[in-house]
């Protein structure tokens, strides 16, 4: 409870000080203000105690499951499940890829209707989607193998600034900012946990070294996928 | 009642976002893993615990932060505010230094949302057990939240200038490969997700107002292509300053050392 009023004190203090001392505005309805701190610091306190005591555990005795079982190709299907169960539902996803085809209408890259614009949004949503899936599943073959992570993010990067000299000059907008809207509040910790988890299940593996970095290719690949979508459509 | 309705949607809509994620752990739980779940009730009291923590969380937003924050992007970007502040006269064309308001807020409300970003906590409360301790979980926040704020406020600055986006990705990819080199291994992966994980319920919406509210009103911008990428620049960054605090806490650590063994030397020389 202290700590989260803690973490919301920064907020409160760039809010208040840029109302009242910048703009030289008073504050609007004061008391929802007050209403929907105390709730933000309510909800904050309940999910960390939720994660500690329901995400981080499933998602570490999952991994460890699997790892018993020793079923590769399962594990894989599941890390595929849940990159992309997690994101095509996405609700920033759904918000990103409706303002693409907006953009995308614009430029004439598509027909300017209503349809047209639906299938645009329903195509990139599928995609990004997709490339989550790949990307978990990439990451989870990453800590198997034990590969070192530098050098397949420095490749992506690469792929990324290779595609944005030929990619649409409007999509690379969108597709840089969709790396970066498609891990939500609990894809995060279950994901986290799944991967120190394995890490920490399988010998020879360093649970700091393997065990983070799968949400680092989450944000990568779909930067790809959407500047690859907006290259093919 | 009107509170009492909201947070009545705003729970369905989180359940209705934590299914997929309950249907995918439950269903490999019982038809590939067959297993019981260890302390099943506990774990599903946790997940009921997260909906409801998430919901309220949402809830306050809504209610309080995300519109006061929407109407001060757009008062900040209004040129009316900034000509007010700025030195030169009224007719002036107003240049980038103009908009440093605009800067130090982006700065400052960057920091603010991600301290308070849910996902952040996560990770850092994981990666301070992983590591034993090494890794504080305020340290980790703070080094990261430092990186978004100074994304963000290089990223109000690229609209403003109208200095083409990849440009500054292209050099922060450059930074951030040229740091993985030097950087101590084990933080490496650690920085990496801490790009991705800055992004996400409370920082988006607030910086995306941002954003689109200063293309719309620099003259030369266009909302629709400038207005998007803040969330790219708020992406990179955390994973420079990362590296590069593990990076300083190891030469402060190695400078120490170097220090007590000067020191301890001394007596016998």
């Amino acid at each position: 409870m202290m700590g989260s009023l803690r973490d919301l004190a920064p907020i409160v203090l760039v809010i208040g000080f840029f109302q009242l001392a910048v703009l030289q505005q008073p504050l609007p309805d004061f008391i929802g203000l007050v209403i929907g701190l105390v709730c933000v610091v309510l909800g904050l306190t309940f999910f960390i105690f939720g994660l500690e005591m329901g995400l981080f555990p499933i998602g570490e005795s999952m991994a460890r499951a699997f790892a018993r079982k020793g079923s590769v190709v399962w594990l894989l299907i599941f890390a595929f499940a849940l990159g992309f169960g997690t994101t095509v539902a996405e609700p920033a996803l759904i918000a990103v890829a409706d303002e693409a085809a907006t953009v995308a209408s614009l430029g004439g890259m598509i027909v300017d209707d209503d349809a047209a614009r639906s299938s645009y949004a329903t195509g990139l949503r599928f995609t990004v989607a997709f490339s989550v899936g790949l990307a978990i599943v990439l990451g989870v073959l990453r800590i198997l193998k034990g590969w070192s992570i530098q050098y397949m993010i420095i490749a992506g990067y690469i792929m990324v600034v290779v595609m944005t000299g030929f990619a649409p000059r409007e999509i690379i907008g969108i597709a840089y900012d969709s790396g970066g809207v498609t891990t939500s509040t609990i894809t995060v910790p279950l994901v986290t946990a799944l991967g120190v988890g394995l890490a920490s299940s399988i010998e020879g593996r360093n649970p700091m070294i393997d065990g983070f970095g799968l949400i680092a290719f989450a944000s990568l690949t779909p930067m790809i996928f959407v500047m690859a979508y907006g290259m093919v459509i | 009642m009107e509170l009492l309705s909201s947070l009545l949607a705003i729970t369905l809509s989180t359940i209705k976002d934590v299914i997929p994620i309950a249907v995918i752990i439950f269903g490999f739980q019982i038809f590939v893993i067959r297993r019981p779940i260890h302390n099943l009730r506990r774990v599903l009291t946790g997940f009921a615990y997260v909906i409801i923590g998430l919901a309220l969380f949402l809830l306050g937003l809504e209610k309080a932060l995300f519109p006061i924050g929407r109407l001060m992007a757009e008062q900040l970007t209004n040129p009316d505010f900034i000509r007010e502040w700025s030195t030169g006269g009224p007719n002036d064309v107003l240049r980038w230094q103009d908009y440093y308001w605009v800067y130090i807020f982006a700065f400052a409300i960057g920091a603010s949302t991600t301290i308070a970003e849910p996902s952040l906590i996560a990770v850092a409360i994981k990666a301070n057990e992983v590591s034993g301790g090494t890794i504080s979980v305020w340290g980790l926040r703070i080094a990261v939240a430092l990186g978004v704020a100074v994304g963000i406020s290089l990223g109000t600055w690229r609209i403003v200038t109208g200095y083409p986006i990849h440009w500054f990705i292209i050099a922060g990819y450059v930074v951030v490969v040229l740091q993985t080199i030097r950087a101590p291994k084990m933080i490496v992966p650690l920085a990496y997700d801490s790009g991705g994980v800055t992004t996400s319920t409370v920082t988006v919406p607030l910086v995306a107002a941002l954003g689109l509210g200063l293309a719309e009103t620099v003259p030369g911008r266009s909302a629709l292509i400038d207005g998007f990428g803040l969330i790219a620049f708020a992406s990179l960054f955390p994973m420079i300053t990362v590296m590069g605090y593990a990076q300083l806490t190891g030469w402060l650590a190695g400078r120490e050392k170097r220090k007590q063994q000067a020191e301890e030397s001394l007596p016998q020389s």
